[in-house]
């Protein structure tokens, strides 16, 4: 038993030292080295300033602004879709959409009426923005994507359905032709991890980008 | 359902049956002494370990010795881990590796951490890019990804030790098996593993969290740390303890279809080999064969049904107005909680990966997973996870249903059961019959408890209507005490009003109940396996005679499924009707 005790007290100190100190520290510092891009979350910048993550999923609305006063409620800045730029999916991060500090999931039950509910809204938001650019677009042509959120909360991707239809929106707020909206869309379109693996995904955030490097940015 | 999604699943399926043959011959000759081509680097580390440990490798303990070093062992692991975890905010806060300052998690929430890392079940009531510092999440829950790990191969080790045994009743030596599986196992597949998941996007680094200033102009926060590290042993391990509160559906930890189909390979390898090391070390591969048959079968049943339904689109989906079928450009099926790049294949098959296993990481909601979807977790769990398994720990819970199958096999015949040469009596079946029924009476103890208690019922969420309350409260306490962690995770017990842990609280009950549930559900199986190593190992082996049954071939894969479907069911039917079945079978919204 003493033996044991002893051994047993060593092993939890030195296994410490050696899975939780030298470990980490190599496999980070090697990281630094080799892929210095992916270990700081390949983020992207445009004239100097941080502008996100490639990765990580970001909204792209504007703050509500009333009588020159930013609207808020229970103290998260109320938003609207910016219509210049593909949205990316629902998202129920506390403190607002694409909140990268808390990443949580929705939790929302197969046969839950909140479910519907939150299911119903997403359909009914993206059919007001999308449905003056697509006539006849309806609840049972939403892409599953755009109605529902995702795992992470943190999505980056959109389908290519999703994206064929905000398109046409951002095309036309644009002044540009859908055939290079579409262009652009096929371009940021990441395909299936070893050809079969996954689904294809559109980069919103990459879109985007590029978007405002054809047309002129936000700001 | 597509075809890349069939293709996805099958050639998972046969790409893990092709890289754990030749790695299961690896780890039979690193458990039976022999030179292994990672010798010449690792010997010296090895004896050097020896040294400072202070322990002498050839010195053979029987059961009872070897379970009491395990014990100690873990013991003195999860005393340091709740230190580690308690003392988070003591020391110069704010610093370099607790960049935000975060305060320590209260006792009961700890107890609960600390029970469920040394456990390897990594249940997370925590969050981790909002609770841990980068130092506990190294220090602590790394080092327990590890130990973990180790502790749950080497007791499959030594029962096979126990069931070839010829001589004696020695199982061979703790501390020799666990720093070898350290070594030679677990370190050159998570430094592998590590590299190529930086390599594809995961990330590495000890960064303050990101202020980004969105392309609208919106502020976003983004979480950094030393990431890779703890993913890679996190899924070699079957630990499943994410980084993030998402775990594995965070791009952070997931970032490409590729990674999740990496991530997957990487949490069935070693309870895939250990198969086929047990048969090698049994001197006849067929044996492992055998119970291969049996989990791939299993698996690749449980893969279907959850894609299929998952496919098909949950009730709430459909109530609402939307479509869930193929169409151009979008995969359709039941996308909630579950991310784009994965698509639905691919969140249903790292589903039934990390539930079969004892992993428990999850890449989608498994909450919003449909009735029939999610109840295939549920059949996973209730299967006691004895297909493919946790690492180590897959593999001495199916021979102790193999032993039980052998009994009922030999009790049909008429005939004195024997395996491997080995007359069973009533000891050895008493000791397998409890190791195999405690993990139930655990889990179903506890659901009862959280669910007849109004204590209990605190931790259920709000949106949480109808039967999905009783299917998370049950899932809690299957998944805790099966030693899984994965989660329908709208079941909380921790409360965190802000961040950095300011005024949180803990769920005394819940955290206690499921804590208590996963060192019971770990401990007492691991110790009525030893115990059965121990029982046979003293045995004299005689020839199979003509009577004999054997264990290699197809009747007897008929005869193990049977028995594992019909504990399985026996114990847990009345409870999946409750829950998920009825949701399965119902479009009614509740």
């Amino acid at each position: 038993m003493r033996r044991d005790i002893v051994t047993s007290t060593i092993a939890a100190l030195v296994f410490t030292v050696l899975l939780g100190l030298v470990y980490p520290l190599v496999i980070t510092g090697v990281s630094q080295v080799a892929f210095p891009g992916n270990a700081n979350g390949q983020q992207i910048h445009v004239n100097g300033k941080l502008v996100g993550s490639k990765i990580i999923g970001q909204s792209f609305a504007d703050p509500k602004v009333k009588n020159g006063k930013v609207l808020e409620e229970k103290g998260v800045v109320v938003t609207e879709p910016d219509e210049r730029y593909f949205q990316t999916r629902p998202s129920v991060t506390e403190g607002g959409a694409y909140n990268a500090a808390a990443s949580t999931f929705s939790n929302l039950g197969p046969n839950s009426r909140a479910t519907e509910e939150a299911i119903a809204e997403h359909i009914k938001g993206y059919i007001e923005l999308e449905g003056p650019y697509n006539p006849g677009l309806d609840a049972a042509h939403v892409p599953v994507d755009a109605a529902n959120s995702s795992g992470s909360n943190l999505d980056p991707e959109i389908s290519q359905a999703n994206a064929r239809i905000q398109a046409h929106r951002v095309a036309a707020v644009r002044h540009l032709s859908l055939a290079v909206v579409g262009a652009l869309v096929s371009k940021y379109t990441d395909a299936r991890g070893i050809g079969f693996s996954g689904e294809p995904g559109v980069n919103v955030l990459e879109l985007n980008l590029a978007l405002d490097r054809l047309t002129g940015g936000a700001r | 359902m597509t075809v890349t999604g069939w293709l996805t699943i099958a050639l998972f399926a046969v790409l893990l049956t092709a890289l754990a043959i030749p790695f299961g011959s690896y780890l039979a000759n690193v458990y039976s002494g022999k030179r292994v081509f990672l010798t010449p680097i690792f010997g010296g580390p090895e004896r050097f370990l020896y040294k400072v440990l202070r322990v002498d490798p050839n010195r053979e303990q029987d059961w009872k010795s070897y379970a009491k070093s395990l014990i100690v062992f873990s013991l003195a692991g999860w005393l340091l881990l709740y230190l580690i975890l308690r003392t988070q905010d003591a020391f110069f806060v704010p610093h370099v590796l607790n960049p935000l300052g975060f305060e320590s998690a209260p006792w009961n929430v700890t107890f609960n951490t600390a029970s469920s890392f040394m456990t390897n079940t990594n249940w997370q009531y925590y969050s981790g890019e909002t609770t841990m510092s980068y130092l506990s999440q190294m220090i602590g829950l790394t080092v327990q990804n590890w130990l973990s790990a180790g502790v749950g191969i080497v007791v499959a080790i030594a029962l096979i030790r126990g069931i070839i045994g010829r001589t004696g009743k020695s199982l061979g030596n703790f501390w020799q098996d666990l720093v070898r599986t350290i070594l030679y196992v677990l370190a050159p597949l998570s430094v592998l593993a590590a590299i190529v998941l930086v390599s594809q996007g995961v990330i590495a680094n000890f960064s303050h969290y990101l202020t980004v200033h969105t392309v609208t102009g919106l502020t976003q926060t983004i979480a950094m740390g030393p990431v890779a590290s703890q993913e890679a042993i996190k899924m070699v391990g079957t630990n499943g303890g994410g980084f993030f509160n998402t775990n594995s559906a965070h791009p952070f930890e997931n970032p490409t279809a590729f990674t999740n189909f990496f991530e997957m390979l990487l949490v069935l390898i070693i309870p895939a080999a250990l198969v086929f090391a047990y048969g090698r070390m049994t001197g006849n591969r067929r044996q492992g064969y055998a119970i291969y048959a049996t989990m791939i079968l299993m698996f690749l049943g449980a893969a279907a049904v959850a894609y299929i339904a998952e496919a098909h689109g949950s009730p709430a989906q459909h109530a609402a107005g939307l479509h869930t079928h193929v169409i151009a450009g979008s995969s359709g099926g039941n996308l909630e909680g579950k991310e784009q790049r994965f698509g639905i294949a691919g969140s249903a098959l790292f589903d039934v990966v990390t539930t079969v296993t004892s992993c428990g990481a999850v890449n989608s909601a498994i909450e919003s997973f449909t009735g029939i979807g999610g109840a295939v977790p549920f059949a996973n769990l209730s299967a006691s996870e004895v297909i493919f398994g946790g690492v180590g720990t897959g593999l001495y819970s199916i021979l102790l249903y193999v032993l039980l199958a052998v009994f009922i096999g030999g009790l049909m015949v008429g005939r004195t059961p024997e395996w491997l040469g080995k007359k069973l009596e009533a000891r050895e079946i008493k000791l397998a019959g409890l190791g195999i029924l405690i993990t139930p009476l655990a889990a179903l103890l506890a659901t009862a408890l959280a669910t007849a208690s109004h204590a209990g019922r605190e931790s259920i969420s709000k949106a949480a209507t109808g039967p999905q309350g009783f299917s998370e409260s049950f899932y809690a306490y299957l998944s805790q005490a099966n030693n899984n962690g994965s989660a329908f995770a709208g079941y909380t017990g921790f409360i965190q009003p802000n961040a950095g842990n300011v005024g949180s609280h803990g769920v005394t009950f819940a955290d206690l109940l499921g804590g208590f549930d996963m060192l019971l559900a770990r401990y007492v199986p691991i110790l009525f396996a030893l115990a059965v190593a121990g029982a046979l190992a003293g045995k004299r082996v005689t020839p199979a005679g003509l009577g004999t049954m054997r264990t290699d071939n197809g009747t007897f894969v008929v005869l193990l499924i049977g028995v594992i479907v019909l504990v399985g069911a026996l114990t847990f039917f009345p409870a999946l009707l409750l829950g998920p079945v009825v949701q399965g079978l119902t479009s009614h919204l509740y």
